[in-house]
This record gives C-alpha cells, sequence and structure tokens, in this order.
C-alpha cells in the first residue's frame, strides 16, 4: 500500500484539479481520497505537498536503439532516462537492428524491459518488412506480441499504394499506423531546414514542402479507406493546417509534435551545430509559431521527444554527414511546461499533450488516467523547480542535446511505474530501479 | 591595424578593415612575384599542408606556389572522401596531422562548416580552399583584388555575377567580399540555381541575363559543373548555353571597359564563349596572378610575419 497525499491532482480524465490523495495497491490506483490526508495510513506514504500528482507521462514516440546499437542506448538505459524525465511509458520505434518486423523482436523488447526497465515499454512495429516499403508485416501476430502500433519511422512509406494497403488492412483491427511524414524525393540530399540559415552556410536544404506533401497524401489515404493515422513530429506550419482541416473533415487523423520544433528553429544550425540536425529539420519562426498554435487549439494531440540517442562519432562530424536526431527524454517535460507560460497552455492540457492523449491514441488500457482502477503510474512533477540541464545530468548512453546549459522551469521529482518507485528526487523516497 | 585571425575559415565574419589589410599585404608581396629570384625567407622552417578532398589542381598549385616563395615548407595531401568514411576519418585525419605540428593547414572539402571543424581539432592555423557550398575566401579575396587592379574601385561599380548561384562556395564569398566594400551586385542564374530567399544578402536577384549585364562593369561567369547532375536543374546545357551563357552580343550590353570573370576552370562554349574568354575584356588570367599573391598574404599573416616584420 502506498499513499500520495496532498499533492495538486491534475487528471484530465476525471476532470479534477484538486487537493487530494492517491492510494495505490497492488499496481493499481485503488482509491482516491479529496481533500485532507486519511491518517494512519497503514504503507509507505509520498508527501507530494506542493507538486503536481499527474497520471504517468507517456512519450509516444522514442527510439531505444535496442537490439543493434546498444551502445547508443539500450531499453535499461532508455528507461532510465525516461523515469528521470518523468516518464511511465515509452513507445519505442521499430528502426532497430534487426527492424522491429517480427513478432520474436517485439517479444525480445518487451521481455527486456520487463526484467530490466525502469518505465513501460510499448514497442511500435514496422508496417513492412525490413521497414523497406514493400510488404506488409504480420499485424495481427505483432500485436499478439505487443506491438501497440505500426510505423516506419525514419523510413516512412513511400509508395502510396503501400501505405494505402496497410491503412485498410489494418482498419480491420483497427491498429493505428503512425506516419514519419516525408517525401523522400523532395529531401533527398538535404540537411536543414530549406531557408535562409542553410542557404547562407551552404547546406543542402530540405523544403516544407517535403513534409506537407506528405502528410495531405496521409491524410488523403486516411479518407480513402477509413484506416487510422497519426502523423510524427509534425515541424510545419502547413502541416499543422492540414492536420486541422483532417479533423474538421472528421477523419481518424492524429498528430504530434516534438519539444525542439516548438522551442528551437533553424537558426541553431549556425556554426555548423550538428546538434541541431533532425528530421524534420528545424523550420523557421513561422513554423514554430503555428506548432505553438495547433498546441494550444487542440489540433496538435500529443507531445513526444522523438528521442534519438547517437553516438559521439556521428555527431562530431561535417554537418551533412551527421546523422539525424537528438535525445529528450529528459528534457521534453520542462522543456513543454515553458508552454505554460503565456497562460495559453493550462496544466490540465498539458497533461493531455504527455499522458491522456498518448494513452487514447496507441489504446493503452488503464493509462492516462488517476481514476481508481488505472495502473499505478503516476508522475509527481515541481513545478516551481528551477535547475540547469548538464551534461552530467543525462541518464541515456548518449550526449547529443542542443540544451546543455539551457535554464528549466519545473521537473519530474518522483515517477511512479506500476506502483514501483523509478525515480525520485524527493526526500524519504528512494527509487527503486 | 594589428593581425590577431589564427584562422581564416570564411569571409563571413572579416571585418572591412581585415580586407582592405590583406589586400594591402597581397600588394607589397607582388613585388617579390616581380623579382628574378621570387623567393623570400618569410616562412622558412613553417610547415603548410595542403589537404585537399577534393580533386584541385589550381588552388592547390596556387597555395603551393604561394608557399615556396615564402620558403614554407610544402606537404600535399590529397584524397577523396568515399562515403562510408566520414566525419570520424575526418576528425582522426585532423588529429593525426596536427600530432605532426604543421604551421599552417589549408584545407578544401566537399562538406559545408569541414573548415570550421577542423579548426576546433587542431592547434595550428587553418585556411579554408573551400568548404562544399560554404565559402571560398581566398577566391573572395582573389576577385576583389583582382577587380581593384583594373577598376581601382569597388563601391558603386555594377558586378554581376552569373551561373549556378545555389551551390556556389565563390558566391557566398564574394558577396561577403565585394557586398562589403559596396558593389553593386547582382545574382543571375535559372530559377532552380538562384533560390529566392538569396535576396536576403542584399544583392539584386535576376533571371535574365540582359538584365544582369546592362551596364555591367564586371561580369562574372560561374563553372556549371558537368559532373554535377544538373540536368535535374536545367533542361540540357544547350538550352543553358543559350539562356545563361555569355556571348559578344550579351556582353555588349555591359559597359565599354566592362571586364570578364571566371574562377575557373571554364566550360569554353558552355557557360562563356571562346572569343570572349580569350578577348581584351578577359581578366581571368590576372585572377590567376592575384590569387598567388593573395594566398601568399594570408599565409604570411597567419604565419605571424606581420609581426616579424616589426
Amino acid at each position: 500500500m502506498l499513499l500520495i497525499k496532498q499533492g495538486r491532482v491534475i487528471d484530465p480524465e476525471s476532470g479534477r484539479d484538486e487537493t487530494g490523495n492517491i492510494v495505490i495497491s497492488a499496481g493499481k490506483i485503488t482509491d482516491y481520497l479529496p481533500g485532507e490526508a486519511p491518517k494512519n495510513f497503514d504503507g509507505t506514504v509520498i508527501d507530494a505537498a506542493g507538486h503536481w500528482v499527474l497520471p504517468g507521462l507517456i512519450d509516444m514516440h522514442v527510439h531505444l536503439r535496442d537490439p543493434g546499437f546498444e551502445w547508443k542506448e539500450d531499453i535499461r538505459s532508455g528507461t532510465v532516462a525516461a523515469a528521470a524525465g518523468g516518464f511511465s511509458s515509452v513507445a519505442c520505434m521499430a528502426n532497430t537492428s534487426p527492424v522491429n518486423d517480427h513478432a520474436e523482436v517485439t517479444r525480445y523488447i518487451r521481455e527486456k524491459a520487463a526484467s530490466q526497465g525502469a518505465a513501460n515499454v510499448f514497442p511500435v512495429a514496422a508496417v513492412t518488412r525490413g521497414m523497406e516499403g514493400k510488404e506488409m508485416t504480420d499485424f495481427a501476430e505483432l500485436f499478439e506480441a505487443g506491438a501497440v502500433a505500426f510505423s516506419d519511422d525514419g523510413k516512412p512509406v513511400r509508395n502510396a499504394l503501400m501505405l494505402r494497403r496497410a491503412l485498410e488492412y489494418a482498419r480491420a483491427f483497427d491498429f493505428l499506423i503512425m506516419e514519419h511524414a516525408e517525401d523522400h524525393d523532395l529531401s533527398e540530399g538535404g540537411a536543414a531546414n530549406e531557408g535562409w540559415a542553410a542557404l547562407r552556410l551552404g547546406i543542402p536544404g530540405i523544403p516544407s514542402a517535403s513534409e506537407e506533401v506528405a502528410i495531405a497524401r496521409d491524410i488523403l489515404l486516411a479518407r480513402l479507406t477509413g484506416g487510422r493515422i497519426h502523423i510524427q513530429h509534425i515541424s510545419t506550419k502547413m502541416g499543422v493546417d492540414l492536420l486541422r482541416m483532417a479533423k474538421k473533415a472528421g477523419l481518424r487523423v492524429t498528430g504530434e509534435t516534438a519539444p525542439h520544433y516548438f522551442t528551437l528553429t533553424d537558426a541553431a544550425i549556425e556554426g555548423y551545430n550538428t546538434n541541431a540536425k533532425m528530421s524534420p529539420p528545424l523550420r523557421g519562426e513561422e513554423d514554430r509559431m503555428a506548432i505553438l498554435e495547433g498546441i494550444v487549439d487542440g489540433t496538435i494531440d500529443a507531445i513526444a521527444s522523438d528521442h534519438a540517442p547517437h553516438d559521439d562519432l556521428t555527431k562530431r562530424c561535417e554537418f551533412t554527414a551527421a546523422s539525424n536526431g537528438i535525445i529528450g527524454l529528459e528534457t521534453a517535460l520542462p522543456l513543454s511546461m515553458s508552454l505554460l507560460a503565456g497562460g495559453k497552455v493550462t496544466p490540465a492540457r498539458l497533461v493531455e499533450l504527455l499522458s491522456v492523449s498518448p494513452a487514447r491514441i496507441l489504446g493503452l488500457k488503464g493509462k492516462g488516467s488517476l481514476r481508481k482502477g488505472s495502473d499505478g503510474d503516476v508522475t509527481i512533477v515541481n513545478p516551481e523547480d528551477e535547475w540547469e540541464f548538464q551534461e552530467s545530468d543525462v541518464r541515456s548512453k548518449s550526449r547529443n542535446s542542443p540544451f546543455f546549459g539551457w535554464k528549466m522551469k519545473g521537473r519530474a521529482f518522483a515517477v511512479l511505474c506500476g506502483g514501483r518507485v523509478t525515480h525520485s528526487l524527493l526526500r524519504d523516497v528512494a527509487a527503486d530501479v | 591595424m594589428e593581425w590577431r585571425r589564427r584562422h581564416v575559415l570564411g569571409l563571413a565574419d572579416f571585418s572591412t578593415e581585415e580586407i582592405e589589410f590583406v589586400i594591402d599585404t597581397a600588394r607589397s608581396m607582388e613585388d617579390v612575384l616581380t623579382r628574378d629570384i621570387k623567393k623570400v625567407p618569410a616562412l622558412r622552417g613553417k610547415t603548410v599542408v595542403n589537404l585537399f578532398f577534393e580533386p584541385s589542381t589550381r588552388t592547390r598549385t596556387s597555395f603551393e606556389i604561394a608557399g615556396k616563395r615564402l620558403s614554407a615548407d610544402m606537404v600535399n595531401f590529397s584524397s577523396t572522401v568515399s562515403s562510408i568514411s566520414k566525419g570520424e576519418s575526418l576528425l582522426d585525419t585532423a588529429r593525426n596531422i596536427d600530432a605532426m605540428k604543421p604551421g599552417i593547414i589549408v584545407m578544401r572539402h566537399p562538406a559545408s562548416g569541414a573548415a570550421h571543424f577542423l579548426s576546433r581539432y587542431v592547434s595550428c592555423s587553418v585556411i579554408n580552399a573551400g568548404d562544399g557550398s560554404n565559402e571560398h575566401p581566398t577566391q573572395g579575396l582573389l576577385d576583389l583584388y583582382a577587380i581593384l587592379k583594373v577598376k581601382n574601385k569597388i563601391k558603386g561599380i555594377k558586378i554581376a555575377i552569373i551561373g549556378d548561384i545555389l551551390h556556389s562556395r565563390v558566391v557566398r564569398s564574394n558577396l561577403h567580399s565585394l557586398g562589403r566594400m559596396g558593389a553593386d551586385l547582382w545574382l543571375c542564374g535559372p530559377a532552380t540555381l538562384l533560390p529566392r530567399e538569396m535576396a536576403r544578402s542584399g544583392a539584386k536577384l535576376t533571371n535574365d541575363i540582359r538584365e544582369a549585364v546592362r551596364d555591367a562593369d564586371v561580369v562574372m561567369m560561374l563553372r556549371i559543373q558537368l559532373e554535377r547532375q544538373h540536368t535535374a536543374y536545367f533542361p540540357s546545357l544547350r538550352e543553358y548555353s543559350r539562356k545563361y551563357g555569355l556571348n559578344s552580343e550579351v556582353f555588349s550590353l555591359a559597359r565599354k571597359d566592362a571586364v570578364i570573370m571566371h574562377p575557373g576552370p571554364i566550360n569554353r562554349g558552355v557557360e562563356l564563349s571562346d572569343e570572349l574568354a580569350d578577348s581584351a575584356h578577359s581578366i581571368i588570367l590576372n585572377q590567376v596572378e592575384s590569387g598567388v599573391a593573395i594566398r601568399m598574404a594570408l599565409l604570411y599573416l597567419l604565419a605571424g610575419g606581420h609581426h616579424a616584420a616589426h
């Protein structure tokens, strides 16, 4: 038995935002008591006074690099980083080696996460074998093995007919297809957003249209098939506009963005900074503002980190040769909390973006909620804590972040995953990982 | 002024004062070039490594001659960058060469920013001899110097640069050198090779070669790289030549005393007609000559020659 007492309980799913107490037993939330804390509680007590108590955060887009690239990250280090960043669950992409296109790989991830992980790990399997865009994977078998959705992230499905078939086939099971929206012909050879920053530095550009063309295609295929599609890491203004239009039309389309797309612009590539190189690339200020607007008006459903660990070797090199991506699990929450400053994003909306919506989109039962009967996944946040993100803080095996030295406000002070404390900065509460 | 710069990575952060100082130094180097014995001991005992990851005969030779005239020990290292040996090898190469304690590394590399990268990992000076599409600072300086020799000024004169603006490191350096000195700069090329955002550089853009050349004092033609897959950027070399090649008819729109420049090597008959390339208006060989003086000046300044001279 465990009691989290006197925190500000923010649970959009039940509409709660009040001081209250949560009781967890045998990995589940067994009781919710508003107001005063129960006296004479028989069990562990976590005093959350002055803190926010949230349904466990879910990062629906990470790369754990395991199996195959364990020197960059593995399931253990990646989930420890997740817990440190406030996440109790992550959905990991399929571009491992071997690719997660077979139930064996899915089971390997699930089992390793269960035995060594510090967070729930929900594998996203590949849409096509080897992510080669030619043949569908065995969706149903992968689902039974534990895959929660399907994506060829990083290597989007090029062939529209292939994607049509996948969406159509998946519809019968209500499986979700997640798309890294990019027209590879338009982006080919590019290394940064096509705009003044890249032009001035002589870096080949990637036009916004390479994302927008693909999002438009994906939406039209969702319309054609009635399938369910989720657009990953939206970075462009027109991408947000297209998603808004699709939702207005009642299509089953959702979308996420990543903190760097509302925090940075392509100006960050100055000095050939390879930690500002990602796919899709950082865009212009107009795009950044549109992403913020999409977050405020609900067009964008979720914030996901696109945590992409890379070793020094593939980042400490010429800009065009560098790998795409940055680590994000440990900065996603504080960067997202910076959205609160303007008042347009409420704490409850933030919880939707980081927990409720990911749970709903991925169909994770018992997640994204603090109701009685939900899983004992809880994130406790100190919203006032001011801290500086430093390289020495990093729990991930990789160090590819553009945010070192950034002043942050708000930090996860404890995370519970199925009732187990996976991260704690609280006095008298020790993590058990 | 006092020369404080350790590297020459690009002209983006050069002040006009620094540019003028390099030109002045190049002038005094040119005196050496007119002597019978074209050699001074300024860089005796210093090693200059020519590190070329892209084929280049002209620039490499120009640096080599410049170094030898200053009595530096010149070492040539040429390699091509294969698709598998990327950043890791540049870092490795940099550290290895640095361990041999050269005074100056002159590098050409196909990746934009490669010289900036190198400069962070070596203890010697770095001169960028061309990095991808970013900059070719010695070209920017020698073009400025060559123009000054015939026009005596840069401010207010119309300079048209015509060709593949998008991929050109020569353009990016010239935007800084010529642009900063107040030239009326025009960039011209097919729309696919002339990004509209380039207007933010302050230069005027046009897709019409006649508009670019009209009343120009200087017409600089860029090499269309036949080896690049340029068919994707314009229909054919024939069409390119018809619309963007410089011939006598188009050149007649320029001022009477206009000069023609080209960073070389020329695709004769494609971007520049034979007759113009060899005409009295051409200062292409003066550019080559100015190049040696500019490179001598930079080697001299980076080697601390300026202080030694006092």
